[in-house]
């Protein structure tokens, strides 16, 4: 099996390390999801999380924004540092630490208000920004960065429900980029949108990592080997092989790896 | 391989069998039978609706007609006012029922001697001569003139001109002798007595007579009684529905909460009275019989159904719009506020409007706070003595006179109009705001 590997995979080796999880473990009451996970996501890269459904990539996803603390039963130890500075600390907030790590989840989740409220919600909280032209700014370069103005530049006031699933997709993207996040974390965002909408949100992934940090959580290897520069492999809540994009698709270490990215499994 | 082809041959011959056929039509035969048994337990449930909705309104829609006299009454200053004074004291004690009397002689001039004069009398309603009274004291300028005055007719006479009692039955088994039926008719037919439409029953208030008996005020007090209910119970149950679905963590003691709500909401309702008179009564005690009392036993006795109605449709707000604005830095008071409850206001309002819905025709714990009494007097402010509309039927249904059968009817009506107008705007509220996703 081939695949089409992003060719800025080489480009940026070594660049520094702005989220590192040291022995991550998660658990759902009595149950373990994710056993000693290590990894560094590196800045303004591409990382990709794949394995089989239920490996624990979401969960791991999950913990990089402390979206997990709204699970009354899961528990998270280890230790995950954002630049330097421990995420789970009694002092860290996790409001504050939700504005520096955004999130693009599985399904589009557009507020059921206009298209241009969508975007201001974020700034207009966290006080970037008043109404008025500072706002229609934001919304606009937002709605840009996401390749969406072309198409809601005239249908700001209409409901961000109205638009079709790439576009509420992409919607919910530059929702993300507008409060300004370092890092932005991606739930599988492709996995409800048809092939030309995938390339859309690939395309538009790849421009933004100039920009942000991004993690991606995907089942869909060839788009795991199209957008990112580094993968994770996990498997049964354990991470089993992180590499560069290029070695993991090409040279697996591990056999489990090379099973399922040959499709032997998962 | 072959097995298989071999088995889906006879799996077809299975499906065309005569046996296969009969079992079908057993089926359908089925289905046609559970669509009739549908069809017929609607029509039976409307025919009953339809029979209860037809009798209230046929009762009731005679209380909007009433009979007056029109009769020319002379303001004889002896009567009124023997030694010609014009103090209010005693203009107040003048012999009115004279009044009446003499112009209703001279209308039937052969009533004569004690008991003609007072069989006549009884045609009369009995608040005839505070009419003219209160003619006399806002007028006092009329004393000594011929005014022509529209007296209300009593009880009896209204019923019988109604036909509600009947000319055919035996003298001693009605409420009005022929003497009485052949003066009725001369009137009839000399003009004098007259039955008139009249939305009395809705702007009097309550009286001991069925004749001038209205529900402006149990109207009014039912309107405050409500608006108490509504500004407690909404803002604390929607505040607990929204604490124990968003915040709360689950422990053993919010199961405990929930459980006992929804124990709560089947309590009997007379129940809640007996607390509003053991605990805000008799312990705190607040002015007796008042809105302000009824409104707080209503708005304790309507927060469960808020709570369990508020909770499920906060349930009901998909995880995926908390998610989102958690996931770009809202706190969690923001994403209540901002995102859950908008989308689930609609749904609040409902469970809110059928609730207080059920307070308005509930009567049962009202009576033990007192609210069964008779009042007179429209009720001016939340502490004032009042009563409200299920009461006030509940009171007129249990009078022996006639008349009161009609007045119970007509309170019924406005009541079931208010109880509809509610639920239509709780629906219409709902369609209205409901979020499509």
């Amino acid at each position: 099996m081939r695949f089409e590997l992003s060719d800025r995979s080489a480009s940026g080796k070594g660049a520094p390390a702005k989220i590192t999880a040291r022995s991550v473990n998660v658990y759902y009451g009595a149950k373990q999801a994710l056993n000693g996970i290590s990894l560094d996501v590196e800045e303004n890269r591409v990382t990709a999380l794949i394995g089989p459904s239920g490996c624990g990539k979401s969960t791991f996803l999950r913990c990089l924004n402390r979206m997990n603390d709204t699970i009354d039963i899961c528990r998270v130890d280890g230790r995950i540092e954002l630049d330097g500075e421990d995420i789970y600390a009694r002092t860290i907030d996790t409001v504050q630490l939700r504005a520096r790590v955004g999130m693009v989840f599985q399904k589009p989740n557009p507020f059921p208000k206009s298209i241009y409220d969508n975007i201001a919600y974020g700034p207009r909280i966290h006080g970037l920004a008043q109404r008025g032209p500072e706002m229609d700014e934001i919304v606009q370069s937002s709605l840009e960065r996401a390749g969406l103005w072309n198409e809601a530049k005239d249908r700001l006031k209409e409901p961000g429900t109205g638009l079709s699933g790439g576009q509420q997709q992409r919607l919910c993207i530059a929702r993300a980029i507008a409060v300004s996040p370092e890092v932005i974390l991606m739930d599988e965002p492709c996995s409800a949108l048809d092939p030309i909408a995938t390339a859309h949100i690939e395309e538009l992934i790849d421009e933004l990592r100039e920009n942000y940090t991004i993690v991606i959580v995907t089942h869909n290897m060839q788009q795991a080997a199209r957008v990112s520069q580094k993968t994770a492999f996990f498997h049964l809540g354990e991470m089993v092989e992180c590499n560069d994009t290029e070695e993991i698709f090409t040279n697996p270490r591990d056999e489990r790896t090379q099973g399922y990215i040959t499709g032997r499994y998962g | 391989m072959t097995d298989l082809t071999g088995e889906t041959i006879l799996k077809r011959s299975t499906y065309q069998s005569e046996a296969f056929e009969t079992r079908l039509r057993r089926r359908y035969r089925a289905e046609r039978w559970f669509q009739r048994a549908g069809i017929g337990a609607i029509a039976f449930a409307a025919l009953m609706l339809a029979v209860l909705l037809s009798t209230i309104v046929l009762n009731g829609y005679t209380a909007f007609w009433q009979s007056r006299f029109e009769v020319e009454v002379f303001f004889d200053p002896d009567a009124i006012t023997p030694s010609g004074s014009r103090e209010p004291a005693v203009l107040s004690a003048g012999d009115y029922p004279a009044l009446v009397r003499a112009a209703l002689l001279t209308e039937v001039p052969t009533a004569g001697g004690r008991d003609g004069k007072r069989a006549l009398m009884e045609l009369v309603s009995a608040a005839a001569g505070y009419t003219l009274r209160e003619m006399v004291m806002t007028h006092p300028e009329i004393i000594g003139s011929r005014q022509r005055v529209s007296l209300l007719a009593s009880d009896n006479t209204d019923q019988f001109i109604k036909g509600h009692i009947s000319r055919a039955s035996v003298e001693g088994e009605r409420t009005i002798t022929d003497r009485q039926i052949g003066w009725i008719d001369g009137l009839r037919a000399k003009g004098v007595l007259n039955s008139h439409f009249s939305l009395d029953v809705l702007t009097r208030s309550n009286s001991r007579q069925p004749e001038q008996a209205g529900m402006w005020g149990a109207l009014i007090g039912s309107i405050m009684t409500m608006l108490v209910t509504l500004a407690l119970s909404v803002p604390i149950g929607v505040a607990a529905a929204v604490y124990l679905e968003e915040f709360a963590p689950k422990a053993w003691w919010t199961d405990f909460i929930e459980v006992n709500i929804n124990n709560l909401a089947a309590v009997p309702s007379i129940v809640f009275g007996l607390l509003g008179l053991s605990m805000f009564l008799n312990f705190f005690g607040m002015p007796r019989s008042s809105a302000l009392i009824g409104g707080v036993v209503l708005a304790l006795m309507t927060l469960p159904t808020i709570i369990i109605a508020a909770r499920a449709a906060l349930k009901s707000v998909p995880p995926s719009i908390r998610e989102a604005a958690l996931g770009i830095g809202a706190s969690p008071l923001q994403v209540v506020l901002h995102h859950v409850l908008p989308l689930a206001a609609p749904g609040i309002l409902t469970g809110t409007i059928l609730g207080l819905a059920r307070a308005l025709g509930e009567t049962a714990p009202l009576l033990l706070i007192g609210m069964v009494a008779f009042v007179v007097d429209v009720p001016g402010t939340l502490a004032d003595p009042s009563t409200v509309l299920p009461v006030q039927i509940f009171m007129w249904a249990d009078a022996p006179e006639r008349g009161w059968i009609e007045r119970t009817s007509a309170a019924i009506m406005l009541l079931l109009g208010f109880l509809i107008l509610m639920n239509a705007v709780a629906v219409f509220l709902r369609k209205k705001f409901e979020r499509r996703w």
